[in-house]
């Protein structure tokens, strides 16, 4: 935008070789040269267009961003080709060189637009309309009028030229235009005029935009930078401290540092959810999830709160999101001797949205081997007509927990981190399941229910989580578990600010006619007296004849004349 | 009535909007081709005349602007019925799309068949209203032939049940994000029908060939790239501000205010090619038929949004219920 936005630029020039003497450009020439280049409309033009192309592979890609898993699943898929495309930055296209390279490229583009124009549109607010130009008849919108010698205005005094310019001064005064008032002596008589001019909003606005647009991307660096992400899943019962090691994983920004963290802690009491059972198109879709949880600020004084889906809690800076839920059966493991090795709520993946649920339960100390469990959870088994057993409803029915069990080396006594989802069952033997040499069979756990693992390591138990006074509740056997997302962004609020300049802005810019009206008295010869209105609009104005007309027709009304065409 | 009942006439009130619709279509289309053999009646430009002005009576007449149109062209009997025939399945159209929003309890676009029934509803309802403004009937045969083929894909490729809003949709923002989407779609795509009226008659206008003689009774190529301009103004407002209430919603309802989830790169892309467009009238180069590409490319972009990208790209908005 290094011009008007309403300017056409003049047609290329023409080649010709006729050995025009170029003159020998200096390195600050050159420079002149390239930044010419870089701020031009065509440049801006074709930035912006590569912009909207170069974002198209995001789109097809998985992204790191967005979808990590899918990347991964997108190497194990394509071996050969995946490492080609990471290298060309495909699973980080908005973060890519490329792709950042083009935007930086626009908005420096844009900058250097928006610095001349802002001093160009600084200069003309403060001043006056330009001088009338000679002949007014070749502007677009033009009409003239002619009135007979000896007319009287409204007050019965004869209507001079210089009179009537000053009532048409105070109709465009009236009509918000800037005006200016000009005499001189034209072809047929002297003439008087005024000049206005209204509108300068329009390029304000058109300013706004584009600043607002800088304001954006300054404040999504900055947010960017300062603030972090931060996940973490937590069972009913279970509380997290606002401190970086609680969370299952932290993003911090560039910037980061752990002071931003403010103390508190925020306890899950209760989880629910409700399906639908009456529509059966949508038998068992979900209809509300609702976490009920207390937090306790700095001072320890408790607060209660609920976070739903569409309603992200407020605390300490942060926003608290539910973004995901599902069960946390409680598995208890003990050795041959009946001491508690391993007793925990453990998270399951929901695979499907009946809720089948996947989990990994990892026991390394305590028994004569270490035990790997890979376990699906059925919230309401049945079985199917293959003979396996499926989930047909995602709340708790009929609960059941179906284990395949591994002893050996869990590979993670080298201190390696390792996924709490992933079971590298390579260095392990299998003890129960389909691939069991004993020909045992996975194992199969309701609620409260023991199995003995084979080999005679211990037991594991899937514990009942309903409340004494009733241990026949399934619905309230197994516990649910959160996930809850905390976010902080500083510069989100500077966003929306500057998103609605950016609205604002546009409507001004796009709405707002700008335009320059004049309106001309000459006397001519005879002693009759000439108006001429005449307007010009900068950029779109379907409405300018329209305004020039209703200028005429107003100043006459104030002269007390009539128009007849 | 049950809900079954009321989104089952609901259905039975659009494939009725949808026969409407046809026979509108062939009435449109007739009046194109009856165009061809009309003598064209040159525009009458208002001649800068000398007016008066005076105590003594007489009415304050005032010359009007010069008129788009060609002027002097009666409609004809083809278009008026085609025309009321569009609002009487406008009507229906719009009344089915109701009963379904009612038989759904909630806002009837939720899912791709309720998108397609309002997202249709709105363009017609759009073209119908901008006849006030100005006189476009010669885009009839285009507005009521897509919305045709939206309905068609709608009623037999994307209908689903009615079925309660997951959690994620229970938000207001369902209201207004969507619909004003629906709006800029509706503009985008007038828009882009009056861009390729535009690149046929550039092209008419260049080679000078007879042929295609009703392209005579509609505007020439520079008023069509301006009416063009001011309809896309409108959608890009729209569609700016749907970008806006996307961000605001997904802030709310997934923690971020932008992620580049699919949905949300094509609806990037649409506003950088329509901004493009934009500046495309003020870049040597780029005006006339270069920008009517550019429009149209946008529109393309649009639908691609509204059907591969929900269909078959893996995101965050997978709402199309199939």
């Amino acid at each position: 935008m290094s011009r008007p936005s309403d300017h056409i630029e003049s047609p290329a020039p023409s080649k010709k070789d006729d050995g025009v003497a170029q003159p020998k450009l200096t390195v600050v020439g050159y420079l002149r040269f390239f930044w010419r280049q870089l701020t031009s409309m065509r440049t801006a033009m074709f930035l912006l267009l590569l912009l909207a192309i170069a974002a198209v592979p995001g789109s097809l890609f998985p992204q790191r961003s967005s979808d990590p898993n899918g990347v991964t699943l997108y190497f194990t898929n394509n071996p050969s080709t995946a490492p080609v495309l990471d290298k060309l930055q495909l699973f980080d296209v908005y973060t890519s060189a490329w792709f950042s390279a083009i935007y930086l490229l626009l908005f420096i583009s844009l900058i250097g637009c928006v610095i001349p124009r802002t001093i160009y549109h600084a200069r003309a607010l403060m001043s006056a309309p330009p001088k009338t130009p000679a002949r007014l008849e070749r502007l677009g919108a033009f009409s003239a009028f002619e009135i007979e010698a000896g007319e009287t205005d409204a007050a019965g005094v004869p209507l001079t030229a210089a009179a009537a310019v000053e009532t048409g001064r105070a109709v465009l005064r009236k009509g918000g235009y800037r005006v200016k008032l000009f005499d001189g002596r034209g072809p047929s008589g002297s003439e008087f005029s005024v000049s206005a001019e209204r509108g300068y909003l329009r390029e304000t606005g058109n300013l706004v935009f584009h600043i607002a647009l800088i304001g954006i991307l300054i404040s999504v660096g900055i947010g960017g930078g300062v603030g972090y992400t931060g996940q973490k899943v937590l069972v009913v019962g279970q509380a997290f401290a606002n401190v970086r090691l609680t969370f299952d994983s932290f993003t911090p920004g560039r910037f980061f540092s752990d002071s931003e963290l403010q103390p508190y802690r925020l306890v899950l009491n209760k989880f629910t959810t409700k399906y639908e059972q009456t529509n059966l198109n949508a038998y068992g879709q979900p209809i509300d999830y609702k976490a009920n949880v207390t937090t306790y600020d700095a001072a320890g004084k408790p607060t209660k709160a609920v976070i739903k889906v569409n309603d992200p809690l407020n605390i300490g800076g942060n926003e608290i999101y539910l973004l995901g839920n599902g069960y946390a059966p409680s598995i208890t493991v003990r050795n041959p001797a009946g001491k508690i090795v391993y007793s925990e709520p453990v998270p399951f993946l929901p695979q499907n949205a009946n809720l089948l649920s996947l989990g990994i339960v990892k026991v390394p100390d305590g028994l004569s081997s270490q035990l790997g469990m890979r376990a699906f959870f059925y919230p309401t088994a049945a079985v199917n007509a293959a003979g396996d057993l499926a989930s047909t409803y995602p709340d708790l029915r009929n609960p059941m927990l179906s284990l395949v069990v591994y002893k050996g080396d869990l590979g993670i006594n080298a201190g390696v981190p390792k996924s709490v989802y992933a079971l590298d069952t390579d260095k392990m033997t299998e003890l129960a399941g389909p691939g069991a040499a004993s020909g045992k069979m996975a194992l199969r756990l309701k609620p409260g229910e023991t199995a003995q693992i084979p080999g005679g390591l211990g037991s594991i138990t899937f514990d009942n989580k309903a409340p004494a006074s009733d241990k026949t509740d399934v619905a309230k056997s197994v516990s649910r578990f959160a996930s809850l997302d905390v976010h902080r962004d500083p510069a989100k609020g500077w966003v929306l600010f500057f998103a609605l300049c950016v609205l604002g802005g546009l409507l001004t810019s796009l709405f707002i006619p700008r335009r320059r009206i004049w309106i001309k008295a000459v006397e001519l010869a005879d002693g009759r007296l000439r108006l001429e209105y005449a307007g010009l609009a900068r950029g779109e104005d379907p409405a300018l004849d329209a305004a020039v007309t209703a200028i005429a027709r107003r100043h006459s009304q104030q002269l007390g004349l009539r128009l007849m065409s | 009535m049950t809900t079954a009942t009321l989104a089952s006439y609901s259905l039975t009130v659009i494939y009725s909007a949808m026969g409407v619709y046809l026979f509108a279509f062939i009435a449109f289309t007739l009046d194109l081709a009856k165009r061809s053999s009309e003598i064209p009646v040159a525009a009458v430009v208002s001649e800068a005349r000398v007016g008066k002005m005076s105590r003594a009576g007489g009415t304050a007449t005032l010359e009007r602007a010069p008129v788009v149109v060609p002027v002097g062209r009666k409609s004809s009997r083809f278009e008026r019925v085609a025309f009321a025939l569009t609002i009487l399945g406008w009507v229906l159209h719009v009344f089915g799309t109701v009963l379904r929003g009612v038989a759904a309890g909630r806002v009837p676009w939720a899912n791709m068949f309720e998108f397609s029934l309002t997202a249709s509803a709105i363009i017609v309802g759009v073209f119908v209203v901008v006849q006030l403004w100005q006189n476009l009937m010669f885009l009839g045969a285009y507005i009521t032939g897509f919305s045709l083929i939206i309905l068609g894909f709608g009623t037999v490729g994307f209908y689903v049940n009615v079925v309660p809003l997951p959690p994620a949709l229970q938000s207001y923002w369902l209201v207004i994000h969507v619909f004003v989407a629906t709006l800029g779609t509706a503009f985008f795509a007038i828009g882009a029908g009056l861009s390729l009226v535009q690149l046929i008659q550039t092209r008419r206008e260049a080679n000078r060939f007879s042929g295609l003689k009703f392209l005579d009774t509609m505007p020439d190529a520079g008023s069509l790239e301006t009416l063009a301009y001011r309809v896309i103004v409108i959608g890009f407002i729209f569609w700016t501000f749907t970008l806006m209430a996307g961000a605001i919603w997904a802030e709310h309802a997934w923690g971020r205010y932008w992620g580049w989830d699919t949905k949300e790169v094509w609806t990037f892309i649409i506003w950088t090619l329509f901004a493009g467009y934009l500046h495309a009238r003020a870049t040597r180069g780029w005006r006339g038929s270069r920008s009517a590409y550019l429009a149209i490319v946008g529109f393309g972009a649009v639908m691609f949004n509204f059907t591969i990208v929900n269909l078959f790209f893996k995101g965050l908005h997978t709402y199309s219920g199939l």
